[in-house]
């Protein structure tokens, strides 16, 4: 019973904190300008759509990225995964929740898209230090 | 004795812990941060005694067990003084540490007499059973004191974004161990199940604060009433 009401507590929690915490991943790259260079790569050009996600996370997987980058990302695509379940059922229900979860989905490609940009930073980084040396 | 994915995740660990430490001092964070870099330090040794023990004595021998669920228990005692420091970090405006540490001690002093009187029944091993009930415990308490902190930080409109960050991930961190915790508890026959799982989340934690202490700094600000789940 006590395992039972401990469990529950802490899944409710869990998501509480899980979406409060990815969505503070969003807003502190929501205010980063992608460049003209990474709009042209992802298609990006005035708002990011939930559509655009898996386009973009493949563009990610062609960069080498950095361990302490990895969490975000990861995070961000479990957030995405939960918004595309919510999006299938709840919101078939309750349509603020469905224009809700469109938001979210945009802001999670927006990421992928700032993370794409450092990644590429990052290769460009490494490559010059390579033609140095 | 552990798979080959199992010291794949192992070794993720150790390096992630690693660069939490690296990531600290290289952003000016270590000193500000202290207790959580100790703790994360503590981690770091930890894993690694725990391997020296399982190459040497093997998984099921006695000495690894004992040394896991020790180890685990102190590191759980210390992850919720990792906790207290952030309180202390929301509250320092309000010069409220002294209350904030008194507090700690006291909440702490009760767990561990709550999970006495719980495993006072048990005749054998009395102090092996404490010390696993009383880190299953603390990460309840751990989970129940992360979410106040969070309503203090929406309540007193608290805007540092890494500080922000650190507390959620240490929310989701401890709401996915006393979940899985509880689970055992509830279905005891699919421990081979959850058991592992204790790894792979036990590797969010040391990425999330990297990520933290690497990628915003500590003048970064955000409006926390917005990443509420119900906005307020």
């Amino acid at each position: 019973m006590m395992a039972g009401i401990i469990f529950v507590c802490s899944v409710v929690f869990l998501l509480q904190f899980f979406v409060s915490y990815c969505r503070s991943l969003i807003a502190a790259s929501i205010k980063h300008p992608l460049s003209a260079e990474v709009q042209d790569v992802t298609g990006i050009k005035s708002a990011a759509t939930g559509e655009d996600f898996d386009r973009v996370v493949q563009l990610l997987q062609l960069c080498p990225d950095r361990p302490e980058d990895r969490s975000g990302m990861q995070a961000i695509g479990a957030y995405f995964g939960l918004l595309g379940f919510v999006r299938g059922t709840l919101a078939r229900l309750v349509p603020s929740l469905r224009a809700w979860t469109e938001t979210e989905r945009g802001q999670c490609t927006y990421f992928a898209a700032v993370t794409l940009e450092r990644r590429i930073a990052f290769s460009r980084d490494m490559f010059a230090q390579q033609l140095e040396s | 004795m552990p798979g080959p994915f199992a010291y794949f995740i192992w070794f993720v660990g150790i390096l992630c812990e690693a660069a939490v430490l690296v990531c600290a001092v290289k952003k000016h964070a270590f000193r500000r941060y202290f207790v959580l870099n100790l703790y994360m330090a503590g981690l770091m040794v930890s894993e690694i005694g725990r391997y020296k023990f399982l190459t040497e004595y093997g998984f099921t021998s006695v000495e690894y067990r004992y040394f896991y669920y020790y180890s685990d228990a102190i590191l759980t005692i210390f992850l919720y003084f990792a906790l207290s420091s952030l309180y202390a970090h929301v509250f320092r405006e309000m010069n409220a540490e002294k209350y904030v540490r008194f507090g700690t001690l006291l909440l702490l002093a009760g767990t561990a007499l709550f999970t006495y009187a719980v495993v006072e029944q048990s005749t054998a091993k009395l102090v092996t059973h404490f010390v696993v009930e009383l880190s299953q415990n603390l990460y309840f308490v751990g989970l129940v004191l992360t979410y106040v902190l969070w309503a203090a930080i929406l309540k007193l409109r608290e805007t540092r974004a890494r500080l922000v960050q650190l507390v959620l991930s240490m929310g989701v961190y401890f709401s996915l161990f006393a979940a899985n915790y509880a689970l055992r508890n509830l279905y005891p026959s699919l421990s081979s199940v959850f058991v592992p799982l204790i790894s792979v989340f036990g590797t969010f934690l040391p990425l999330a604060w990297a990520y933290a202490f690497w990628r915003l700094p500590e003048e970064a600000r955000l409006v926390p009433a917005r990443l509420a789940v119900i906005p307020r």
